[in-house]
């Protein structure tokens, strides 16, 4: 577990989605939502590095900075090589280093981010993760058009990106206080098409040594909330707590990002997953969730799958992480 | 939480997968394309100078085509949501897998994009397809010599 005394601030976020997040029910609270998944480029790629660079831009507007001002972009996605993230910050000409950790990115960017901050090194610094579906499809499952029929367990990766600008404390925005860096679980999951059931243990793992290391109940929380675990994997992680005799008023504090993120569409099957499901609601829900005074403190938690397409060909299980952040408004 | 307890937590939370309806879906669509198959044939037997032997390769150019025009309007990724196996196996699923890789290779430009992406997933579908009849017809061959059965 990591403290960070001086509590380094969100100052500001940007969530910008694509098409099919207009079903979403996170939608009033993007700030941008592209009709066309490719932002007007040629592929989806180039569309993937567009979305990330709006999001940025308009992160940096609503703090009324210019990337001169801005330190450092902390940043990744599922693309090989994390192509899209790399060419947004060839744009952008901040001080940039790629993260990878899979869907937890979202909080993994921030934990580096308040660090930097913490240390004095940052004024400000722009954190998040984005994906973007067909892009992320392609590279992990089937061609989009394949005509293929997945199980009840499998998840739709979002077209969205969501960043947080991290700088020095501000008592009237929310803060990051604490933070623990998950280790990698593997339970033995095997189906690339129930990262639920895999990233739960994970998430299991990062909740209960947040929570023993800071002396802290589940109760002492408005709010944990786990990234992309999905409608059924958030009933596995609640069942994992319920075994250890978590009480019914302990299992409310939990709800899920990609569990909730299209609503009860059953088209979308357990829900969303991606780099971009976390950090979209985190980034803009969740943040002006705190700044309304809803939630005091709440501990996000980021999950993700630390597999590729040949991993899974090769019979290797799938190990999983979880990133967690304690974030609280005075 | 050991592993094993843990896979016991997971799968009484898993619902599980339907198989008979899934294997109704997949039966009652694939028999439903299978029929559309039969009907081109009668039609090329009928309207055109093919018999009933001939009329097999025209009758799969077609069907391949129909899905290859399914394919590009998104709509056989829908059916195959829905039917599973049953739009998979017919000869419209190999159109539909070749087709479908071949749209997604495209932003990588004519010849290695579309080239050769284009049987990545129907590859091993004609590999072991043609494999598996070459050995049907060693059989039978050696049968028909052997007088147990005819051509």
């Amino acid at each position: 577990m990591i403290l960070f005394p001086s509590k380094p601030s969100i100052v500001a976020c940007s969530a910008v989605a694509g098409p099919v997040e207009s079903k979403s029910v996170f939608y009033s609270y993007f700030d941008s939502v592209s009709e066309d998944e490719r932002w007007g480029q040629k592929t989806n790629e180039q569309g993937h590095s567009k979305m990330i660079q709006e999001a940025c831009d308009i992160v940096m507007k609503k703090a009324d900075l210019k990337n001169l001002d801005v330190d450092f972009f902390l940043s990744g996605d599922l693309v090989n090589q994390m192509t899209p993230t790399n060419f947004a910050a060839r744009e952008l000409a901040i001080s940039f280093i790629g993260l990878f950790s899979a869907c937890a990115t979202s909080v993994s960017s921030v934990i580096i981010a308040s660090l930097l901050t913490e240390v004095g090194a940052s004024r400000f610094a722009i954190a998040g993760a984005a994906s973007q579906h067909n892009a992320i499809e392609r590279q992990f499952r089937y061609p989009l058009d394949y005509g293929a029929q997945k199980p009840a367990t499998a998840q739709w990766t979002v077209t969205a990106a969501g960043y947080a600008l991290i700088g020095k404390h501000d008592p009237k925005l929310p803060s990051v206080v604490a933070a623990t860096v998950g280790k990698v679980v593997d339970y033995g999951e095997v189906s690339p098409f129930h990262m639920g059931g895999a990233m739960a243990p994970a998430a299991y793992d990062t909740i209960t040594s947040h929570l023993k290391k800071r002396h802290q109940k589940i109760t002492d929380y408005d709010l944990i909330m786990t990234g992309d675990l999905g409608k059924i994997g958030l009933k596995i992680l609640k069942a994992m707590f319920a075994q250890t005799d978590a009480t019914q008023e302990e299992l409310e504090v939990f709800r899920d990002a990609g569990a909730e993120y299209y609503g009860e569409d059953e088209a979308f099957q357990s829900g969303a997953s991606g780099a971009g499901c976390s950090a979209s609601v985190y980034f803009s829900y969740i943040e002006q969730q705190m700044k309304t005074g809803r939630y005091k403190r709440v501990l996000l938690v980021a999950t993700g799958a630390l597999l590729s397409p040949m991993s899974f060909q090769q019979g290797e299980t799938i190990p999983c992480t979880a990133h967690a952040i304690e974030i609280t408004m005075e | 939480m050991d592993p094993q307890e843990y896979q016991q937590i997971e799968q009484q939370n898993t619902p599980p997968t339907p198989y008979l309806k899934n294997c109704l879906k997949a039966f009652l669509v694939g028999g439903i394309i299978c029929a559309i198959g039969q009907a081109i044939t009668f039609l090329y037997m009928i309207f055109f100078d093919f018999t009933d032997k001939t009329a097999g390769n025209a009758t799969v150019a077609t069907m391949v085509f129909i899905a290859m025009i399914l394919t590009g309007l998104g709509l056989y990724r829908k059916l195959g949501a829905f039917a599973g196996a049953g739009s998979a196996v017919p000869v419209t699923g190999f159109g539909n897998a070749v087709v479908s890789a071949a749209i997604e290779g495209k932003t990588e430009g004519w010849v290695l994009g579309v080239g050769g992406n284009m049987f990545k997933l129907a590859g091993s579908v004609i590999l072991f397809g043609v494999g598996s009849a070459f050995f049907i017809a060693l059989i039978k061959l050696i049968l028909v010599s052997m007088g147990v059965v005819e051509w």
